[in-house]
């Protein structure tokens, strides 16, 4: 059996997935990056994108992640996000509700902090749309 | 001496209070045990949450450019209190035991000559605060954990005092709420959140990567486990409120019990004493005859 690593990714509600893995890949802010078995200690920053989960040679599991921290030490993997939820759980609905969303904050937006968050929620409705096309 | 009816009348109000306080404490039951389930759950996150930051702080020690949230102002002559207390009564001594808290603290802080800033979260706190320390009180969520406790209320808390710290209003800020240690324990407890007290644990001993650079890292975090801070103890102030209420509920019941029984044994005594008097009035009045 190939040498495997622990993943851990937790959301605030719950722990969503602890086990072993053969590998990850992780949406760092800088770029996806894989995690194998002893992998360097990084700690990086997450951009919306999709977690896959590699055991037995194929991706056995994906997660859509709004973003949030990843740390890679001895001990394994652990992804904090403040939202996650399986690729395949994902709706044509929730794409458009957040697109909605996305939009009504950019149009109620005062400050430039609010316009950030209305451009990081377009991100993630985005991204998730690009989700949803690739699955088809 | 009151009469029959008086007693048939209090006895009937003393069962159907009883009916709605073991009624209230099944509800707190089912509704703890939900809120200890989520405070549970929330667990893993927070703990996960406080490993990564330690090992940041440990890149950090010593050193300057830390930001302000963690290395703090350099001062502490503001403080900022932050109350949280439940939105309801009929928990026993739950509120009053963080408000005692509050004003202890309150009081403390003053006496060294500081100024005290008091946030509250929670309608029974701000209620009671407003009464003494009206002027202290700069805001108040009362709005929250209607039904269960949202991570989007603790962000809108997080965000008004990260907002606060940024305007320079404070200096220290320390959270007041009670921790959950069985329905029959809760514990008030005071926490600081802001400037992130660092942990004891030395400088990681594997030297991390840091995408894209420590110190952003750091910027996005760090606000971000202050809204977590707040979520846990939202949580474990929920899960103390039901067990609290649900003790305060079930003695509630038993003292209905025993005055019930108390006010029938009365009852049945003057029933039967009036039944007496009845009968030495008849026999005397035959025998007059």
């Amino acid at each position: 059996m190939a040498d495997t690593l622990t993943f851990d990714l937790v959301t605030p509600g719950r722990l969503l997935l602890s086990e072993q893995v053969e590998m990850v890949i992780v949406p760092g802010s800088e770029g996806y990056f894989g995690v194998l078995p002893k992998h360097a200690p990084v700690i990086s920053t997450l951009r919306p994108g999709v977690i896959d989960v590699h055991q037995g040679g194929a991706v056995t599991r994906q997660f859509f992640v709004a973003g949030g921290f990843a740390e890679v030490s001895a001990a394994g993997a652990t992804v904090l996000v403040e939202e996650a939820c399986a690729v395949k759980d994902i709706t044509r609905d929730m794409v458009e509700n957040r697109k909605a969303e996305a939009a009504a904050l950019a149009d109620n937006a005062a400050t430039d902090d609010d316009r950030k968050k209305a451009a990081r929620a377009r991100w993630v409705a985005d991204e998730m749309a690009a989700v949803i096309a690739r699955a088809g | 001496m009151p009469s029959l009816k008086d007693f048939r009348v209090r006895i009937a109000s003393v069962q159907s209070t009883k009916k709605i306080t073991s009624a209230m404490k099944m509800v707190a039951a089912s509704k703890l045990r939900r809120a200890q389930e989520a405070a549970e759950a929330a667990r893993p996150y927070a703990e996960r949450m406080e490993k990564m930051l330690g090992n940041l702080a440990g890149s950090f020690k010593g050193q300057a450019g830390a930001p302000k949230m963690m290395a703090g102002t350099g001062k502490d002559d503001v403080h900022l209190l932050l109350v949280m207390t439940a939105n309801r009564g009929l928990c026993g001594g739950f509120n009053s035991n963080i408000i005692r808290m509050a004003r202890t603290t309150i009081r403390e802080l003053r006496d060294q000559g500081k100024t005290v800033k008091v946030l509250c979260v929670g309608r029974r706190g701000r209620d009671n605060l407003r009464r003494d320390y009206c002027d202290l009180i700069v805001d108040s969520f009362t709005e929250f954990g209607r039904k269960t406790v949202a991570l989007v209320e603790a962000a809108q808390v997080a965000t008004k005092v990260t907002d606060m710290f940024e305007a320079g209003q404070f200096d220290v800020c320390t959270m007041i709420y009670s921790r959950f240690k069985s329905a029959m324990t809760q514990i008030p407890s005071r926490q600081q959140i802001v400037p992130f007290p660092a942990p004891a644990s030395a400088a990681p001993s594997v030297p991390y990567d840091y995408e894209p650079s420590d110190k952003e890292i750091l910027q996005d975090l760090l606000p971000r486990n202050l809204a977590i801070q707040v979520f846990r103890s939202m949580l474990e102030n929920a899960a103390s409120f039901y067990g609290a209420q649900m003790t305060a509920m079930d003695s509630a019941t038993r003292n209905a019990g025993d005055m019930i029984r108390n006010l029938t044994l009365r009852y049945n005594r003057t029933r039967q004493a009036m039944i007496t008097k009845e009968l030495i009035e008849i026999i005397s009045g035959a025998e007059a005859v």
